[in-house]
């Protein structure tokens, strides 16, 4: 007999996704002209149908957000906005659930990291900046900092609502209005949040949501209204927002991509080392930027944890997201899944040895195996370029430097790991990483109180902790 | 001598071998194990686990207070846990002290309970503070009296104080006396030996030393059976595997109380060692309290509603 988990589903009853959606705007919903469907990507099932904003809506977002900005939410004290914000990180966890569930069909991220992982974190943002909002003088910014005024904000469909909170929270805590617009193929949780300001009584204007595709975003970004833009995406993007604002007042901050260097030495701790590798690059399916997609092994112990690794990845249960079992949810879109493929496929034509687990995948969804490739280089484009997908890139190191040099040998630099039960390699590998996170121990572990970056290509500025503040604020005087 | 190949049973043999394995990650540990008990076994798996957990059983009483007539009842129960439904499955032993060996093995072959065990505990236990002619007496008495298994304590006194060597030695010397007569399970008293490392070197003192189980804890001591600690016994019994292709069984004792933790153990079974380890040959729970709630819960399952306690019997 084997232990067999029957099937242990989420029930979807606790949402009401309604047929069509129109853009949030001052306070309320109006309709959109054009729209496009959001499908589950695990069934391919419509759920709904989203309104593209073009520019019109953009220009009624921004001038109620203007509108907000001077009329309301600059005049409130900061004690006053951080009622609000806990009276959003209240509501939010009490409809936990609910924002799990419609997060995990919209997305295919798991129920169990929504349910654990990205809602909690969501109201951790709330309840984090809500307490910096009456501090801002003591944050150590100058003598009264002042905000910009609209920020538009641009966030991707890996953690939607989570990066929604991570840009909404410090924004709204420092005294910026909104003009938020959701990835195109995941806009119902930034949807529900607006009914969750409703409920809130956020005062009207101050979070406006314009849902839409590309052309959309990029009205956004020109829009003569806007002061700060907050973008999280493709590195290719972020360079086109660095383009079309230079020149202008608009301040930026960008979260762009990453090729994140887990380095494991051959004193690290294997059973967590592994469970650190699984988590570094199978979380979210890999649609992480800061996924810990380049595995850096010491040399001696590299062929026995590569054993443990299979071992444990022949355990990684992938398959239907609102399975509470599941840990290995469906690839966000088909475009994503295509570019997986490409890549996957370039390292098997550049003699990188793959190999996944048996799994059972369905023939509807869009679905990608965990997936390793054990002698990579760095001179294959599995090791340089970001799949944002479950695929492990596994190269070998000598020397300490060597691992160093190797992990710095990107034009990226958002985040790395390092194992080794030695406090001082440890101390001496993360002072040389060029990343903005370095884990040591432990991967993809985030806290609102934890500044998060990038070196290089990665991005500008920092979200979260008291760095994240300083983007959306004027130093004062 | 060689054990496995591996060591010597030299004090600096051991000393090497143990400085060599992987340390543990607390954090890491604790993460894992809290994420595998979010696993959700419902219907169809949830009425498998009860019944493998309820045939994992290791029913025990260690009280100062036992009689024959309280040892008696347990056996009874352990043979026919349900009287009322003869698909319950009999439990994997009776645990009792040395001087209630003889009496439970009498009393189970006389109610159709031969098939079932009878672990003593032994070697000074729970404490393991005594002469080593006391703990071989001790073990030799309760083999003679019936006892298949053998529940030895080890020194933790000794461990603490980094005595390798003795602590294997005993753990080698009760290994004769068992022989092939009894079951040997090594008791760790994870909750004195504090540390996940410590806990993985107890784990391969006693295997390469010759236990068949080893054992998370006394259950006079707390932590006892946490799930972080018996998953860390269950990888160290897994790459056992792998170095010797001999298969070394785990059993936690000492607060599991409710089907819940004990399913959530069969969940670390099943996702760390492998469902090989999935029968009482390999795993068992050492409990009293735990089996009332799997037959609760099993006729939850069949009825559809909770039962009155007094629906299951109390021994």
């Amino acid at each position: 007999m084997t232990f067999e988990y029957a099937p242990a589903p989420e029930s979807r009853a606790i949402v009401d996704i309604k047929p069509k959606y129109g853009h949030f705007i001052d306070g309320e919903f109006l309709p959109g002209k054009k729209h496009f469907a959001t499908i589950n990507p695990a069934t391919e099932e419509v759920l709904s149908q989203i309104s593209l904003g073009g520019l019109s809506d953009v220009d009624k977002a921004v001038a109620a957000a203007q509108k907000a900005y001077t009329k309301t939410w600059s005049k409130l004290s900061g004690k006053e906005r951080g009622k609000y914000l806990y009276r959003i990180a209240r509501i939010l966890q009490e409809r936990a659930r609910e924002f799990a569930v419609l997060e995990t069909l919209d997305n295919g991220k798991p129920i169990r990291e929504t349910r654990d992982i990205d809602i909690p974190l969501v109201a951790a943002h709330f309840f984090y900046h809500a307490g910096w909002a009456d501090k801002l003088d003591y944050a150590g910014l100058g003598k009264s900092p002042q905000p910009h005024g609209v920020a538009g904000q641009i966030i991707p469909w890996n953690f939607p609502l989570l990066m929604l909170a991570w840009k909404v929270a410090p924004a709204l805590a420092t005294g910026n209005t909104v003009v938020l617009k959701p990835a195109e193929t995941t806009s119902l949780t930034a949807l529900l949040f607006a009914e969750v300001c409703q409920q809130a009584e956020l005062p009207d204007g101050v979070v406006n949501i314009v849902t839409g595709d590309g052309s959309t975003g990029a009205a956004i970004v020109n829009h003569p209204g806007i002061h700060k833009i907050a973008f999280t995406g493709s590195t290719e993007v972020g360079k086109k927002i660095a383009r079309a604002i230079a020149g202008t007042n608009k301040k930026a901050t960008l979260e762009l991509g990453g090729k994140g260097a887990n380095i494991v030495f051959d004193d690290a701790p294997l059973d967590e080392t592994v469970e650190g590798i699984v988590n570094g690059i199978f979380f979210n399916q890999g649609h992480v930027c800061c996924a810990g997609s380049r595995l850096i092994l010491q040399e001696g112990i590299a062929d026995e944890l590569i054993e443990k690794l299979k071992v444990r990845m022949a355990k990684i249960r992938v398959g239907d997201p609102l399975d509470k079992n599941t840990d290995l949810g469906a690839i966000n879109s088909r475009e994503q899944l295509s570019k997986i493929q490409e890549l996957a496929s370039a390292g098997d034509a550049e003699g990188a040895e793959r190999w996944s687990p048996a799994c059972d995948l369905s023939a509807k969804g869009f679905w990608f195996a965990p997936t390793i490739f054990t002698g990579v280089t760095q001179a294959h484009r599995i090791a340089r370029e970001e799949i944002f997908g479950p695929v492990l890139s596994i190269l070998s190191f000598r020397t300490p430097q060597e691992a160093i040099e190797k992990a710095n040998n990107t034009p990226f630099g958002l985040s790395a790991g390092v194992w080794s039960e030695k406090g001082s390699r440890i101390l001496w590998a993360t002072q040389q990483l060029r990343a903005g996170v370095v884990w040591a121990n432990t991967f993809n572990k985030f806290d609102p109180a934890s500044p998060f970056g990038g070196y290089k290509e990665s991005g500008w500025g920092r979200e979260g902790g008291k760095h994240g503040l300083a983007s959306y604020l004027k130093e004062g005087k | 001598m060689s054990f496995y190949g591996i060591v010597d049973g030299s004090e600096s043999s051991l000393k090497h071998f143990l400085a060599q394995l992987p340390g543990v990650d607390q954090v890491g540990v604790d993460a894992r194990a809290a994420m595998l008990a979010t696993r959700s076994i419902k219907t169809s798996s949830k009425r498998w686990a009860i019944d493998t957990a309820i045939s994992m059983v290791d029913l025990t009483t260690l009280e100062g207070a036992d009689t024959a007539g309280k040892v008696r009842a347990l056996c009874s129960k352990a043979v026919r846990p349900d009287p009322t439904d003869s698909t319950v499955p009999s439990v994997g032993a009776i645990c009792v002290y040395n001087d209630m060996v003889a009496i439970a093995r009498t009393h189970l072959d006389a109610i159709g309970g031969k098939h079932v065990p009878v672990a003593a505990v032994s070697t000074a236990f729970p404490s393991g503070r005594a002469s080593m002619e006391v703990k071989i007496q001790d073990t030799q008495d309760a083999i003679d009296a019936g006892a298949a298994e053998i529940d030895m304590v080890i020194d933790r006194g000794a461990f603490l104080s980094g005595q390798y060597g003795l602590v294997f030695d005993e753990i080698v010397k009760i290994r004769e006396v068992c022989g092939d007569r009894a079951h040997l399970k090594v008791i760790f008293e994870t909750g004195e030996l504090v540390t996940y490392d410590n806990v993985r070197k107890a784990s391969y003192l006693a295997m390469l030393a010759g236990a068949d189980f080893i054992k998370t804890s006394t259950g006079k001591v707390a932590p006892a059976a946490t799930p972080p600690v018996v998953l860390v016994m269950l990888e160290a019994v897994r790459d056992f595997y792998q170095m010797t292709q001999r298969r070394i069984g785990v059993k936690p004792a000492g607060g599991i109380r409710n089907t819940k933790d004990a399913i959530k153990q069969l969940v670390l079974v099943n996702e760390t060692a492998g469902p090989e380890w999935l029968t009482p040959e390999y795993f068992r729970i050492g409990a009293s309290a735990l089996l009332n709630d799997l037959l609760m819960q099993r006729m939850k399952m069949d009825d559809g509603y909770y039962a009155s306690p007094n629906y299951v019997t109390i021994d």
